[in-house]
């Protein structure tokens, strides 16, 4: 008899916990009316606002009240979520190589990148550097972060998508400066030789250069530097180098998610209308360069618009990128090899 | 009615958990779902890797210094953990004083706080600018974005397992056989060493193998007092985390794997280390 309860039971066990996992990854058809935008971290601010502008627009057009869920962490572990079943609608994502991840899953429909207007690309930032008030090591430029004694925080490029950009941006400013691949390599030594922790994230490194008061610059994504300013004012200075690159945090519609939510049309509206010109004022408040090149007109006094920035196009596209300088072995690798 | 009951019960014996066979299902299917099943898949994605693929992975430097990294600083922190869990336990055991329940709980606060938050307050305080770490900058050590650093985290993760592990055992001791060992003559050090020392030392053993085991898996809290420079003070777990951000799902698997093994290794040597002591002890 209990032999039998105990198969039984186990029986039960099992079942239930397999039909635990299939509803939890089972298609809930919702009503059109619900949207999830997986992001990653620092867009926390700019998107509870933006929601509440699209939700206006929406209404306005005819649509019933929508709600939207944001979803925020590493833009590489958002991506994975979402492969894995977390069942965004759309993906706003540091990285346009954290999408193409997604695309290669057959989550997101190819040709994503051109849906959009620039690359997908609503906002964009770069790369400056975040040091402390009066600036004692008078760091200028990507050159004074190679000199003796100056300590340089960025997080690894191999744990943070996000720190890629700080790489090749120094990188493009060798090449900018005509130097060949053996000097770049060089120069990309002595950078991180001088870097004091390799935290594992953006807002690791950030949490070390101003909680922790370690180093003598961060190298940060410009919004992100604009947010430590915000929330320490009067300890840190912006210094923005005399070239860096244009990132692209990209934006596009999971197409299988919404499919099955049927939310495919409020989704690629929510998306298209980062590009209105509220959203765009919005980007900028919240520290993202507008891509409409007469709003960021309108912000020539926050962003340094005289930088020379160098495009992911320079370097062949995010995937060549990403092969030729972070892949294993690859050029980051050896600048650690011993 | 009654009586027959409590017969019906003896003659299959009276158990406190009713019937063996229930319990041993719950016990095979909580087994099953939460540890046998995601393990297994462990092993089934990295079996999509061929056999080369796999050496090359898990032996290559930089993860090889990985383990390195990972694997002495939780020996060095499961060490200390022994020594100053011991300790602790025995002060909580032994002595009566005022806030003592306070400090009893307080043992187990690792195991609430997120690994992140420790992490994250450990370096504040270990950092050359932090309250700790600026003291032990002066004399030249600094703490923090070093292997010290690593070791400390996991000794602030590690310790509950020792203490846990040696307070049931210390209650239970029996006053009497250090009172008899003092009046045959031995000094505190030989009746420590010599009587309540190989009474606890299987428990102790035990908690130092969690407490390693635990150290070793550790990523939340090392992550954030670690420099992560690569051959210096990178872990083991970061190397995974750096695979799977790079979408190296089995390579991930595979550093997984070879860490799985050895712990397993470890902790098989180590019990029946345990086990031999008990053994011996009794004899």
């Amino acid at each position: 008899m209990s032999k039998k309860a105990a198969a039984l039971l186990f029986c039960i066990l099992v079942v239930s916990c397999l039909a635990g996992c299939g509803s939890d990854s089972g298609k809930k058809k919702g009503d059109g009316t619900e949207l999830l935008n997986v992001s990653y971290d620092p867009t926390r601010e700019f998107y509870a606002e933006y929601n509440e502008i699209f939700n206006e627009y929406w209404k306005e057009k005819g649509g019933s009240d929508v709600t939207i869920t944001q979803s925020h962490g590493g833009s590489g572990s958002q991506a994975r979520s979402v492969i894995e079943g977390n069942e965004a609608d759309v993906v706003t994502l540091a990285l346009a190589h954290d999408i193409t991840a997604i695309e290669n899953s057959g989550m997101i429909e190819e040709g994503w990148m051109e849906e959009l207007e620039g690359n997908s690309a609503p906002y964009t930032s770069t790369i400056v550097f975040l040091v402390r008030k009066g600036n004692e090591k008078n760091i200028k430029d990507w050159d004074d972060l190679v000199r003796d004694g100056v300590e340089v925080i960025t997080p690894n490029p191999k744990t943070s998508g996000g720190a890629c950009w700080n790489f090749l941006a120094a990188w493009a400013y060798e090449q900018q400066n005509g130097k060949n691949q053996q000097e770049t390599e060089e120069f990309l030594k002595k950078l991180y030789k001088n870097v004091l922790v390799l935290d594992s994230g953006a807002r690791g490194a950030t949490n070390t250069f101003v909680e922790n008061g370690q180093g003598d610059v961060l190298i940060a994504w410009e919004n992100e530097a604009y947010l430590s300013l915000e929330t320490h004012p009067d300890e840190f200075e912006i210094v923005t180098p005399s070239v860096s690159i244009l990132a692209q945090p990209s934006v596009a519609v999971v197409d299988k998610n919404a499919r099955d939510h049927g939310t495919e049309e409020l989704a690629k509206a929510y998306l298209e209308h980062l590009y209105s010109d509220d959203a765009q004022r919005l980007a900028g408040k919240h520290h993202y360069r507008p891509s409409n090149e007469e709003i960021l007109k309108e912000f020539s006094d926050k962003f340094d618009l005289e930088m020379n920035l160098v495009t992911i196009d320079e370097f062949g596209g995010w995937d060549e990128a990403y092969e030729t300088y972070f892949q294993d072995g690859a050029v980051f690798d050896q600048i650690y090899a011993q | 009615m009654e009586q027959q009951i409590v017969k019906v019960k003896n003659k299959k014996g009276v158990r406190v958990i009713p019937g063996f066979g229930l319990s041993m299902g719950v016990t095979l299917a909580m087994l099953g779902c939460f540890i046998l099943i995601p393990l297994a898949s462990i092993f089934i994605s990295a079996s999509k890797m061929s056999f080369q693929e796999f050496t090359e992975v898990v032996t290559s430097r930089q993860v090889m210094s990985g383990y390195l990294v990972s694997f002495s600083c939780a020996f060095l922190a499961a060490l200390i953990n022994g020594v100053f869990g011991l300790i602790l336990a025995w002060v909580l055991v032994r002595y009566e004083f005022p806030g003592k329940r306070i400090m009893d709980g307080m043992i187990e606060l690792p195991f609430a706080l997120p690994t992140a938050v420790a992490g994250i307050s450990l370096t504040f305080l270990y950092s050359d600018q932090g309250w700790i770490g600026a003291a032990f900058d002066k004399i030249g050590i600094s703490i923090a974005y070093t292997r010290i650093g690593i070791t400390i985290a996991m000794v602030f993760v590690g310790i509950p397992f020792v203490v846990r592990s040696v307070q049931p055992v210390l209650e239970k001791l029996d006053r009497q056989y250090e009172e008899a060992a003092m009046m045959l003559g031995a000094g505190r050090t030989r009746t420590f060493f010599k009587v309540i020392l190989p009474e606890l030392f299987p428990a102790l053993l035990a908690g130092f193998g969690l407490a390693f085991a635990r150290g070793i898996g550790e990523y939340g809290s090392v992550v954030f007092i670690a420099g992560n420079i690569p051959f210096k003070t990178q872990i083991a777990p970061l190397l995974i985390m750096s695979k799977l951000e790079q979408y190296k799902y089995s390579d991930a698997t595979a550093i997984a794997l070879a860490l799985l093994l050895v712990s397993f290794l470890l902790m098989l040597f180590i019990n029946s280390l345990q086990i031999y002591m008990q053994k011996f002890s009794k004899a």
